[in-house]
């Protein structure tokens, strides 16, 4: 870790008798060089003793507004009932401001320890000088500063205007893992009383006086246009006022309720020219896939000579749908544009892409435009897009109102972003023991980022490097990545890419097992068993650490022991956003189809920060994971989206949950990703258990398809 | 437009809306009880659940004047004071992630406990799968369930 610099801090300019603010820079990713320093987070210490923490991390679930603050208040030796935590809302005076990647407790580790660290150093030499002691004779805990000596005590809050006095230090010192108080404890969230009672306001239940609701229509086929429209049925639907068209592919209706909005856009009269793709289906979608692994295929990752492996040639080839993210809280985002300005109420990951993309819509500057961040009712990736907020902005500017605009769940179903289909060819070289020699993967899949423009660094997706590490010691390996192109509007989806590298290479070495005639958990050992050290683009991986999750899973799952008949379990390990995850999956099989009775789960994700939300973010990964596996499929057809609701599109029920059980290996490590690693194992670990039960390999998604 | 009169958590409010309009939109719409969620439209998440005449029903399907004249119980009024002892459960066994569906929740949930003060666990189940939750918290909505009734 590098040491408190002046880069690191900023004393905001505070009155007089305000207390301490500090502000301080929270990075999205460690990848993107900052040109400037500009604070994206503050700690306010008032003289009222209140603590509070503005940070920019959008709540989703993941529970980052209690997360974070406890790295904080570690480090400040805060009393943690007095801690509150303010959403920072977008704003060009801030750093990075995306909730995304898994990134927010790995990324703001150091500056969030760094910044409580400094306050409290700030507060212990207020006291100091208050009493003319020397500092060392001084000690914070629980919010206040005590000198022993003396039996005298400070309250953080008497102290605060004395401490945004003091200069900040710059050679602070960290504590130490083992006396930690607040990290590595399981404490309630503190947005869980909200949330049982109604109270929370999430984007949707946000309103504004004279608020108007606004509904879309918008083509079926995907990229279609309208041509023209008659809303005279619409306008005689009781409520609806503004009807109109939203750029050049959707027609609004707007109306007193979301009822009548609804009925107003159900008879609009709406011609689409529904363009080029009109006759796109999902398998031709696969068929371009498959065409396109023989085209321009760029390294990602190579060791050794592939070449001249020489044994048993064994090839696989396996693929992936279209997925959505199906998030339960529909699209939505309130605008009130005023001339000059227009203020936004939006769910998002992403505010200040909001505030940009809103600013270019309707021909403001981004100054001009400020972003509120709501409360959300799940993301999954899905609110990394800019959409709602630009469909709220035009609306409200067309109909000169505050207005609404809502995503009904089937707009949401057929009008979304989608995990993107891809396609795997998997080769390996067996040795005469049936060890691999060599070991390829050749991943074939449109890029996301350079769907919508961003940069692709040397042909590479920029998401890759974080989502398909290979992290076992072959003597020769080769990872490979074609980039393709498709029509289908493409989205990042909880673990991304992680999710199809991880099913095609965790399925394949199962099937290397299989052909071995070896254990799967024993081959995946053998594989780690050389204490190695793989830097895979920004990342070093190392073995060791990932045979402690699978050897803590096999035994929580008592993997080799005897089962009750009829059972067979399935075993996968992956590793992404720098987090290590095993799981170990139990079936018996009903006719065709697999009954899943148990998950183990173990994940290594370095130091702990809140077990009780590290529970939820596994168990829930891992229930998310058996959507994506079972059923979670979106297909095309005459370039229409065929899914529309929850009964074609059926995520995991009560009825379907199979027990899961979350284990983490206990580490002093930097925090890593928790959110999206607990996904990429799950399906493969499924499919290994299919296999065990029947013998069929799954290679493609979903399983019950 | 009908003037129609519901019986809302012991109250009685007058609202001019259309007839058909699904209760879920009256409630969040012309009432400002937006803790009933919207999220599906079809009867399928049961994350808009509400309790008429104390069965647990899916508001976004139930046209307004099917629920005139009987007693509709949301979120908001599922006790006159303080908390009811599921939402008190729910904090005990820190249930919610984003918390989007969980009001539907413990509205199916509470449902449930009035009529099987202690359900098991395949009661359970079958009360609850109603109810999506895309962040993956049924095993502690169990939990809370077990807690509330007394179980555990």
């Amino acid at each position: 870790m590098s040491p408190l610099s002046r880069r690191d801090f900023l004393t905001a300019g505070v009155a007089a008798g305000a207390g301490l603010v500090i502000g301080f820079y929270l990075p999205h990713r460690s990848s993107i060089a900052r040109n400037a320093f500009a604070p994206n987070a503050y700690l306010k210490i008032t003289p009222d003793g209140k603590i509070t923490i503005v940070v920019a991390r959008s709540e989703m679930g993941q529970g980052v507004r209690t997360s974070l603050p406890m790295i904080l208040a570690e480090e400040l030796e805060a009393d943690w009932k007095q801690i509150t935590v303010e959403q920072a809302g977008a704003s060009t005076l801030y750093g990075d401001q995306t909730t995304g990647g898994s990134a927010s407790v790995r990324t703001t580790w150091d500056p969030m320890r760094k910044a409580g660290a400094a306050a409290r150093e700030m507060l212990i030499a207020a006291a100091a000088l208050e009493w003319g002691v020397p500092r060392s004779g001084c000690k914070a805990e629980n919010s206040v500063v005590v000198h022993a000596a003396s039996n005298r005590r400070l309250t953080y809050g008497q102290l605060a205007s004395k401490a945004g006095a003091q200069p900040i230090p710059t050679d602070v010192p960290l504590k130490q893992a083992k006396d930690y108080q607040i990290v590595g404890k399981p404490l309630p969230r503190l947005d869980v009383p909200s949330k049982v009672d109604g109270k929370a306001e999430f984007g949707i239940d946000f309103r504004l006086p004279g608020m108007k609701y606004a509904v879309l229509a918008r083509c079926a086929v995907i990229g279609g246009k309208v041509t023209s429209f008659d809303d005279k049925e619409s306008k005689k639907i009781s409520g609806v006022g503004f009807v109109g068209k939203v750029g050049d592919s959707a027609v609004v209706v707007v109306a007193d309720s979301v009822w009548s909005a609804l009925e107003g856009r159900r008879v609009l009269n709406v011609q689409w020219d529904e363009g080029p793709n009109k006759d796109l289906n999902s398998a031709a979608i696969f068929e371009s896939l498959k065409k396109s692994a023989s085209g321009k295929v760029v390294s990602l990752y190579s060791t050794g000579d592939v070449s001249k492996a020489s044994g048993r040639r064994i090839a696989a080839e396996y693929q992936l749908p279209l997925m959505a993210h199906a998030a339960m809280e529909p699209g939505n985002c309130t605008a009130h544009f005023r001339g000059s300005s227009c203020e936004l109420w939006a769910p998002t990951q992403v505010p200040q892409d909001v505030r940009d993309s809103v600013a270019q819509a309707i021909g403001l500057d981004p100054d001009q435009v400020k972003v509120n961040v709501t409360l959300m009712g799940g993301g999954f990736g899905r609110r990394l897009e800019h959409d709602y907020g630009v469909e709220a902005a035009l609306v409200s500017k067309g109909a000169n109102a505050p207005v609404k605009v809502l995503w009904t769940r089937e707009d949401d179903m057929r009008n979304s972003t989608y995990r993107p289909a891809s396609y795997h060819q998997l080769g390996a070289v067996l040795d005469g023991q049936g060890w691999p020699v060599a070991f390829t993967h050749r991943i074939v899949a449109p890029s996301i980022s350079g769907q919508k423009g961003m940069p692709t660094p040397n042909g590479v997706d920029p998401d890759l490097p974080d989502e398909a590490a290979l992290i076992y010691s072959f003597p020769a390996a080769k990872l490979e990545y074609v980039m393709t192109e498709t029509p289908v509007p493409l989205g990042w989806m909880r673990s991304v890419y992680a999710l199809q590298t991880g099913f095609a290479s965790e399925s394949f070495i199962d099937e290397l097992a299989a052909e071995a005639k070896k254990d799967p958990f024993e081959y995946r050992m053998h594989l780690l068993s050389k204490d190695e050290d793989i830097k895979y683009f920004d990342t070093v991986w190392h073995t060791a650490r990932m045979r402690g999750v699978l050897q803590l899973a096999a035994e929580k799952a008592e993997w080799g022991k005897p089962l009750p008949a009829g059972h067979c379990q399935g075993i996968a390990c992956f590793g992404c956003f720098s987090t290590y995850m095993a799981e170990v999956v139990e079936i018996s099989m009903e006719g065709d189809q697999p009954h899943i009775h148990r998950v183990v789960a173990v994940m290594d994700c370095g130091q702990v920060v809140n077990p009780n939300i590290l529970e939820q973010q596994i168990k829930g990964g891992v229930i998310y994971a058996l959507t994506n596996a079972l059923r979670a499929q979106i297909t095309i057809k005459q370039g229409r989206v065929v899914q529309g609701n929850f009964d074609d599109y059926a995520p995991i029920r009560m009825n379907e949950a199979p027990l899961i059980e979350a284990y983490s290996v206990p580490s002093t490590e930097a925090p890593t990703g928790a959110g999206e690693p607990p996904v990429p194992p799950l399906a493969p670990a499924l499919c290994n258990a299919i296999f065990a039960a029947t013998k069929r390999r799954i290679r493609a998604l979903p399983i019950l398809s | 437009m009908a003037a129609i009169t519901l019986r809302i958590n012991g109250s009685e409010r007058k609202v001019d809306v259309a007839p058909e309009t699904p209760l879920l939109w009256v409630l969040r719409d012309t009432l400002e009880l937006t803790g009933t969620k919207f999220g599906c439209g079809v009867g399928l998440c049961g994350a808009c659940t509400v309790h008429v005449d104390g069965a647990p029903v899916r508001s976004c399907s139930t046209p307004v004047s099917q629920a005139a004249a009987k007693n509709i119980t949301t979120i908001e009024g599922l006790t006159a004071k303080g908390l009811h002892p599921l939402q008190q459960a729910w904090i005990e066994e820190q249930v919610p992630q984003c918390g989007y569906c969980q009001t539907g929740q413990i509205m199916a949930a509470a449902a449930l406990l009035a009529k099987n003060p202690q359900p098991s666990d395949d009661q359970i189940t079958q009360a609850m799968s109603g109810n999506l939750c895309r962040c993956g918290t049924y095993d502690r909505i169990r939990r809370a369930i077990h807690r509330a009734g007394g179980a555990r």
